[in-house]
């Protein structure tokens, strides 16, 4: 296995020696921008319990409210709408603000369900 | 507290004080000042690499030779301050910042990366700090009152890492933080967080730190760490600047925003620049459009401060002939000890004085291509890409860490097989991603990825009036968490030693009476070692450990070095401290001078061939006491003291002056003693006033061996012009 990479890797360096300084450097950012597009698509795509805390800190929710909500969400299965989506919701339909909202759901996790 | 006041400690409650409603006044990163025209004069120089001096400082020791100045040099200089309590290490930025540091770096409490939210509070840390918003904030109207006070701006620095990442970005762009470490890679590798969630928290992480001008730096310099041979990783290290670059760059930070963070991989006795050379080289060809962090190396250091400081010198030089945007240090003690305050001085003067050294060397000194560097740029480049090629060939960066690609000890293409392997599916936080709905939205600024806000938003946070990067003032503050563990209780216990009588020593904490004894114990080493040990304890210190031995021979001898701590503290009030001498005023002088028309005769005594100190003391030209008209007869060098004693009867001279720099055997007290003497017999002692100067010599040296008064290292001519007339004035004479 190791002779055929070798092997190739000695390939590969053929081809990069008829490269001039500049083409060895496009190429370098070529492959390194085609390697991390998987991993932007994540970022655009996916969320965390982490990402949703980072929101509603945005919101002007403090750390430790933010973490409770966040679980609460997530253990609702809302976490896929976007907790700061969530709280505006809840706060909204009870007519209080976000501050409030939040300790609303995390002091009970049934404001949740009919959303 | 509006302004801090050189002469008076920094007051750490009063910075505490109505935190609540802190913001920082600004945000981003702030790079150095160059001079109109890009070169620095100053006194007779021309500095071609100079930015604007600071409004207060300290120079280097040598500066004294050089009239005070202080030239700072072009990079940005790093300083890393985290002792455990950052209320302590608030008192080392300052001192970092006045002698030329203006990045400071808070290295995180051990465990922090893998804490799943954010710390409230100030509980104590262990090898670095608890990051929190309130010891953040702290920090930072501290280093407002320090850069007012220095003159010049300085970057506040922590880590955005671990499984809070986005949290944590948050809470640095809410409250000013200028730079940040950010890399996925580094929490895949060294911290075994999932590689998805590790990405997609990045993502979100970076463009939050994008849009507050926060000024990242990659993780990349641990694989020299941590692989078996830093030296042989160089093309993967390459490859990890250059995914942390194009992933950072394709959330949309700008490029100018993104640094690297690199350190020269090698060490003597390693032939170290053809390792280090050709790497930094290489990097600065590929990443050019970037910034560069260079980092001194801390792989090699062990307990032996003066071996890390000449590695970093090197290591500087290398920044020096290529490029460095920021020159980051490393305090010498790093392999023996938490740093204690002084090294951490010890690592920025390193970096001051040698970039000062070489300032314009590539005026000087060209990187020759042509021979076997070009050669080794090359390979290094071509070893990358192909590890890109085999990446892609085998799946992409996720199967690539899966298969321990990354860390491996040798050099690519060849595998050891030691390379550090995360499965995909396991790690710290594995399948805690959530895919986002079709209407999943967030309504606050700086969000990345898909955000399917209701139709008709202009801005996201327009849904709740503003967020916290809009307004500030929406921030939820929490002082403390924990009533048991608080920088206010252990404020209460050092309060005597800051603000009170007691002085205590310190290295880390106030109060912590640390101290370190050098001894030269002539035994082999083992033997030294315990027989140090011992003796630190006769002088009665407490907890006592050998950081360092070195061996001179392997059984003459072993330098040794014993930390300890010491149980007792000095009350200031029954200190005696020698009133500090009283220069008369230049008219003064003057008017004294003419009065008696002052004549002198000097000379260097004994078999002392030295001429400079003296030469100084007299001649106008260096602003000597001829320059307040004092005339003088100067005999020169190796003169014996009957001569000098003669020469005074001769001219009638008012006063002798000499010099002994020589004071083996004590020959400088043994001359002044035989001056004294031989004016007596010759009966002129009441009328020529004896004094002396050099090295060795102190006022009450001299006046113990009869001289009218002596002069230490640092006397100039005002001095000595000065006691003449003062003593003059108290003879009558004046």
């Amino acid at each position: 296995m190791d002779d055929v990479r070798i092997q190739k890797f000695e390939k590969r360096r053929a081809e990069l020696a008829k490269m001039s300084d500049e083409q060895l450097k496009a190429r370098f950012w070529e492959l390194c921008d085609k390697m991390v597009e998987p991993m932007l698509d994540y970022g655009q795509r996916f969320t965390s319990m982490s990402i949703e805390r980072s929101v509603l800190l945005r919101m002007g929710i403090d750390s430790v409210t933010s973490q409770g909500v966040v679980s609460k969400i997530n253990e609702a299965g809302l976490l896929g709408k976007g907790a700061g989506h969530v709280v505006l919701k809840v706060s909204k339909k009870n007519n209080v603000d976000i501050r409030e909202a939040a300790k609303l759901i995390n002091n009970d996790i049934t404001v949740l369900k009919s959303l | 507290m509006n302004k801090l006041d050189p002469k008076v400690k920094i007051d750490i409650e009063e910075i505490l004080k109505d935190l609540e409603h802190y913001h920082p006044r600004r945000k981003g990163w702030t790079w150095r000042e160059k001079p109109e025209g890009g070169v620095y004069k100053v006194e007779k120089f021309e500095f071609k690499n100079m930015t604007l001096p600071l409004k207060n400082s300290v120079p280097l020791p040598a500066a004294k030779y050089f009239n005070n100045i202080d030239p700072q040099p072009e990079p940005v200089i790093t300083t890393e301050i985290a002792s455990g309590r950052f209320e302590d290490d608030i008192r080392r930025m300052r001192m970092a910042a006045w002698h030329g540091a203006d990045h400071i770096m808070v290295i995180r409490t051990t465990g922090q990366s893998h804490i799943d939210g954010l710390l409230e509070g100030t509980p104590e840390g262990v090898g670095g700090v608890p990051i929190t918003r309130k010891q953040i904030r702290a920090s930072r109207k501290a280093c407002d009152l320090i850069e007012d006070e220095v003159g010049r701006k300085i970057n506040f620095h922590s880590y955005v890492s671990g499984v809070a990442g986005p949290e944590v970005a948050v809470l640095f762009a809410e409250e000013g933080i200028n730079g940040a470490h950010q890399d996925p890679q580094y929490n895949v590798l060294y911290r075994n967080v999932n590689m998805y969630r590790s990405f997609t928290d990045a993502a979100s992480a970076k463009k939050v730190m994008a849009d507050a001008g926060i000024f990242q730096i990659d993780g990349a310099h641990n694989a020299n760490a941590t692989a078996k041979e830093g030296w042989s990783v160089m093309p993967e290290l390459l490859v990890q600047h250059g995914l942390n670059c194009a992933f950072s760059v394709g959330v949309g930070m700008p490029k100018s925003q993104i640094g690297l963070s690199t350190v020269p991989p090698c060490a003597p006795p390693s032939p170290k620049l053809w390792y280090d050379l050709p790497y930094a080289v290489a990097l600065r060809d590929i990443f050019s459009e970037f910034k560069f962090r260079a980092q001194q190396n801390t792989r090699y250091i062990e307990a032996d401060i003066e071996e890390a400081t000449r590695t970093h010198v090197i290591d500087t030089m290398i920044s020096a002939l290529t490029h460095a945007d920021i020159q980051s240090t490393i305090t010498p003690d790093e392999g023996r000890n938490v740093p204690w305050h002084y090294n951490n001085i010890r690592g920025i003067e390193t970096a001051k004085q040698t970039l000062v050294a070489l300032d314009g060397i590539k005026e000087l000194i060209k990187i020759d291509r042509s021979g076997p560097l070009g050669e080794m740029v090359r390979d290094i480049k071509e070893r990358a890409i192909c590890l890109l090629e085999e990446m892609i060939e085998i799946g992409g960066y996720f199967a690539a860490v899966e298969k321990g690609f990354f860390v491996d000890s040798a050099r690519y293409p060849e595998r050891n097989g030691d390379g550090i392997a995360r499965d995909s599916k396991g790690g710290v936080g594995a399948g805690s991603i959530v895919e986002r709905e079709a209407d999943y939205y967030a309504p606050v600024c700086s969000v990345f990825g898909h955000n399917h806000l209701p139709a008709g938003t202009k801005k996201p946070c327009d849904l709740i009036d503003g967020c916290t990067l809009c307004k500030p003032e929406k921030i939820a503050y929490i002082d403390e968490i924990d009533q048991t563990d608080n920088c206010n209780l252990r404020l209460e216990k050092t309060v005597e030693h800051r603000k009170g009588n007691s002085i205590k020593p310190e290295a880390e904490w106030a109060g912590d009476g640390t101290v370190l004894i050098q001894l030269f114990v002539p035994e082999e080493v083992e033997i030294a070692k315990v027989a140090a040990l011992e003796m630190a304890k006769k002088m009665g210190l407490n907890d006592p450990e050998v950081i360092n031995a070195q061996v001179m021979h392997p059984s003459e001898g072993t330098f040794v070095e014993v930390k300890g701590k010491v149980g007792f503290s000095i009350d200031r009030t029954t200190l005696k401290i020698p009133p500090k001498e009283e220069i008369l005023g230049e008219d003064e002088i003057r008017a004294g001078v003419k009065k008696v028309g002052l004549t002198v005769v000097a000379g260097t005594v004994g078999e002392d061939e030295h001429s400079v100190g003296l030469r100084e003391i007299l001649d106008i030209k260096h602003g000597g006491i001829e320059k307040y008209g004092v005339k003088y007869h100067y005999l020169g060098t190796s003169v014996p003291i009957s001569k000098i004693v003669d020469a005074a009867v001769e001219t009638g001279a008012d006063a002798i002056l000499i010099s002994t720099i020589i004071s083996h055997n004590d020959v400088h007290r043994k001359n002044m003693k035989k001056l004294h003497e031989l004016c007596l017999e010759k009966g002129i002692r009441d009328k020529v006033l004896c004094m002396c100067g050099g090295t060795q010599v102190t006022r009450e040296i001299a006046k113990e061996c009869g001289m009218d008064d002596g002069f230490g290292r640092g006397s100039k001519g005002i001095h000595v012009v000065n006691s003449l007339v003062k003593c003059l004035k108290a003879k009558g004479k004046i």
